[in-house]
């Protein structure tokens, strides 16, 4: 942890060299400094870590003990991404380490979120900060920035530690299309715990207490994740006729339905996102006819070609991550704040 | 007064049909002390975040250092220190930390910002504790950080809400005569807001008295107790060694000047309109009484705050709401 902390004060002190004709660093980057610091320090984020890393780790064993069957494999077609079967590869005891994020992403988000703004409004120190010379939107905005950098750092070296003891181990050299691949993965899920953070944090800005924050964010996560797939399901089943007796074209359409109302959930774009970009012989993230499919021969997609695909996965999650943002702005800007 | 520091004009908040600030004007020149006195719920902590732009008016202006401050809040607030009634820090900081991260927050640069913290912390007398967390700060310590806080930043202004506020008493005189004097030296404007009279009597200049959203009075100590005890500007206690003899009161009452005589025992209060102690003094010597002890009353904010209240409590009871006959009978009498 030391070590970190210290690579930040390096990181930021730079910036500050930068500034010395005015002699004063920003106050915006001097609150994100405060932010990341006080994210390392925390136990919170210790206990977090411990988790993602264990799980991490654990998943990589699993699949770096199943690489061989896998690579050696004929019928797939992307048997020869190793770095991205790293990813993937599962033996069914433990899922892949994309599971596992789109599963832990949230809870890092809203542990690092739930109680940016009451905690301080508690304390009285949102109070004295609002009496500093400070705009408050940057009070926000560092919240955020603060909590996505960890993050962010957090993920990229897990990544390129997986990148790394995949080529000790392996020997292969890495493609620049994996490299690619696995840089949007890891670009994808900052953004997915950006979400789950920009929601917590308008929930912190909602509820006075953090506690009520955080299991109201807890419950949002929990009912995407178990309930919604319930609910869509019934739906979805209770409104179509009995599938023996369907057209295929009613069936397809009854099918889209399903799939658009499960991608309201944030969980569902992220896993089809990481799908596709993790496994480049998927082609759609729908249902595909058999004349689609003609003429197809099943070869691994080009990193573009993916990210095509994705796209809309991303600018949903993206967009959804500036609503909960927009709006812990409106609540929060005009606010009177008393101690 | 020119070119005031603070400047409220009309200002007014409402929170829904509760009027918290009723079109309220004050004006605070350079330099001075002022003191915003009144009970809890007055309207005092509204009236100050709505003069450093963190409440917005329902109508009037509020000029700091001619700075509108709801529309230019950001460079008010770089004039203005301001101290909440209840100051946080982040606990899992030392105050020393505490205190550069405000300091940073306000421009100041890195190269200068350990020794300004330092020097600062010396200054507000916790040079010995600057490296403990502040969680393990006492009140008092926290709220001479808070000062700390202020100092910092070098401002023009300082707004102290509720300063003296679980401190206790030689905290409270070592935290004003500090205020005072650092006024005094730099020509800082301070205005403060308490319901503890004593302290405020001790360092402002000139206090405003401030009930239910409306300021009632303003003025120095002097004129407020003159306006306010118009009919009883004198009071003497005078006690003697033995028993005032009988009918003893008649003699005084002839005097035109004296208004009232209470006698309980060997104690005397006699109010008058003009002060006649030496010859008071001369009567009882003449008449061979045994004087223990003449004291002369002076009308302190307590009397001040004691007689406004008292009033105002028999008029909300007589009228069934607060705001009545007195408070604008009295204004108006104030004002002329």
């Amino acid at each position: 942890m030391e070590s970190q902390a210290v690579y930040f004060k390096d990181l930021f002190s730079k910036n500050t060299k930068h500034n010395t004709a005015e002699y004063a660093i920003n106050p915006f980057s001097v609150m994100v400094r405060k932010e990341v610091a006080d994210h390392i320090r925390s136990w919170r984020f210790i206990i977090l870590l411990v988790l993602v890393l264990l799980t991490f780790l654990g998943s990589m064993y699993v699949s770096m003990e199943s690489l061989r069957s896998v690579v050696t494999n004929a019928k797939d077609p992307d048997r020869l991404f190793i770095y991205l079967k790293l990813l993937t590869t599962s033996d069914g005891t433990l899922p892949g380490f994309h599971v596992f994020v789109s599963f832990l992403g949230p809870l890092l988000g809203i542990a690092l979120g739930f109680d940016a703004v009451n905690a301080e409004q508690n304390n009285g120190t949102l109070m004295r900060l609002m009496a500093q010379p400070v705009y408050r939107d940057n009070l926000l905005l560092s919240k955020f920035a603060g909590a996505l950098i960890v993050v962010g750092v957090l993920f990229l070296s897990l990544g390129l530690l997986m990148i790394g003891g995949g080529m000790i181990a392996t020997g292969v050299p890495l493609e620049p299309s994996e490299l690619l691949r696995i840089l949007g993965f890891i670009a994808l899920s900052i953004v997915y715990v950006g979400f789950w953070l920009s929601l917590s944090i308008c929930l912190s800005v909602v509820f006075r207490h953090a506690a009520t924050s955080a299991i109201t964010a807890i419950g949002i996560w929990l009912f995407f994740t178990v309930f919604y797939n319930i609910i869509v399901n019934l739906l979805v089943t209770s409104m179509a006729p009995d599938p023996s007796n369907m057209l295929p074209d009613e069936a397809l359409s009854y099918n889209k339905l399903f799939l658009n109302l499960m991608r309201i959930s944030p969980g569902q774009l992220y896993t089809d996102g990481v799908t596709t970009l993790l496994m480049p012989s998927v082609r759609s993230l729908g249902p595909l006819t058999i004349e689609q499919m003609a003429g197809a021969i099943p070869a691994p997609l080009t990193v573009k070609e993916s990210f095509m695909i994705v796209w809309p996965q991303v600018t949903g999650l993206i967009a959804a991550t500036v609503v909960c943002f927009a709006l812990t702005y409106y609540l929060f800007m005009r606010r009177e704040i008393r101690s | 007064m020119e070119n005031p520091v603070i400047e409220l004009e009309g200002l007014t908040k409402c929170y829904g049909s509760v009027k918290a600030v009723d079109n309220l004007f004050l004006e605070v020149g350079k330099g001075e002390i002022f003191g915003l006195l009144g009970p809890n719920g007055a309207g005092k902590t509204t009236t100050i975040l709505m003069m450093l732009g963190l409440a917005e008016p329902t109508a009037g202006v509020a000029r700091v250092c001619g700075i509108n401050a709801t529309t230019h809040p950001i460079a008010v607030k770089r004039k203005v220190g301001y101290m909440p009634d209840s100051v946080g820090f982040y606990d899992g900081m030392t105050a020393l930390e505490n205190l550069k991260y405000i300091g940073m927050l306000n421009g100041i640069g890195e190269k200068e910002i350990e020794k300004r913290a330092r020097e600062t912390m010396e200054l507000v007398g916790l040079g010995d504790e600057m490296q403990k967390k502040t969680a393990a700060y006492s009140r008092g310590m926290k709220q001479r950080l808070g000062l700390a806080d202020i100092l910092i930043r070098e401002p023009e202004v300082i707004i102290l809400d509720e300063p003296t506020l679980g401190i206790d008493p030689s905290g409270v005189r070592a935290f004003l005569t500090l205020i005072r004097t650092l006024s005094r030296q730099q020509g800082l404007t301070v205005m403060l807001s308490s319901h503890h009279l004593h302290q405020v009597q001790q360092v402002c200049d000139r206090v405003g008295i401030f009930v239910g959203g409306r300021m009632l009075v303003e003025g120095n100590i002097e004129s407020l107790s003159h306006n306010l005890f118009k009919e009883a500007s004198y009071v003497v206690q005078v006690t003697l060694r033995e028993q005032f003899p009988p009918a003893f009161e008649n003699e005084l009452n002839n005097n035109p000047v004296v208004q009232k005589v209470s006698i309980s025992g060997n104690a005397m209060e006699l109010s008058c309109s003009e002060d006649i102690t030496p010859d008071v003094v001369r009567l009882f010597v003449e008449k061979g009484l045994n004087i223990t002890g003449v004291q002369k009353k002076e009308f302190g904010l307590d009397e001040i705050y004691q007689r406004y209240f008292e009033n105002n409590l028999k008029e909300q009871v007589s009228n069934g709401k607060s705001g009545g006959l007195f408070q604008r009978s009295f204004f108006k009498k104030y004002k002329a």
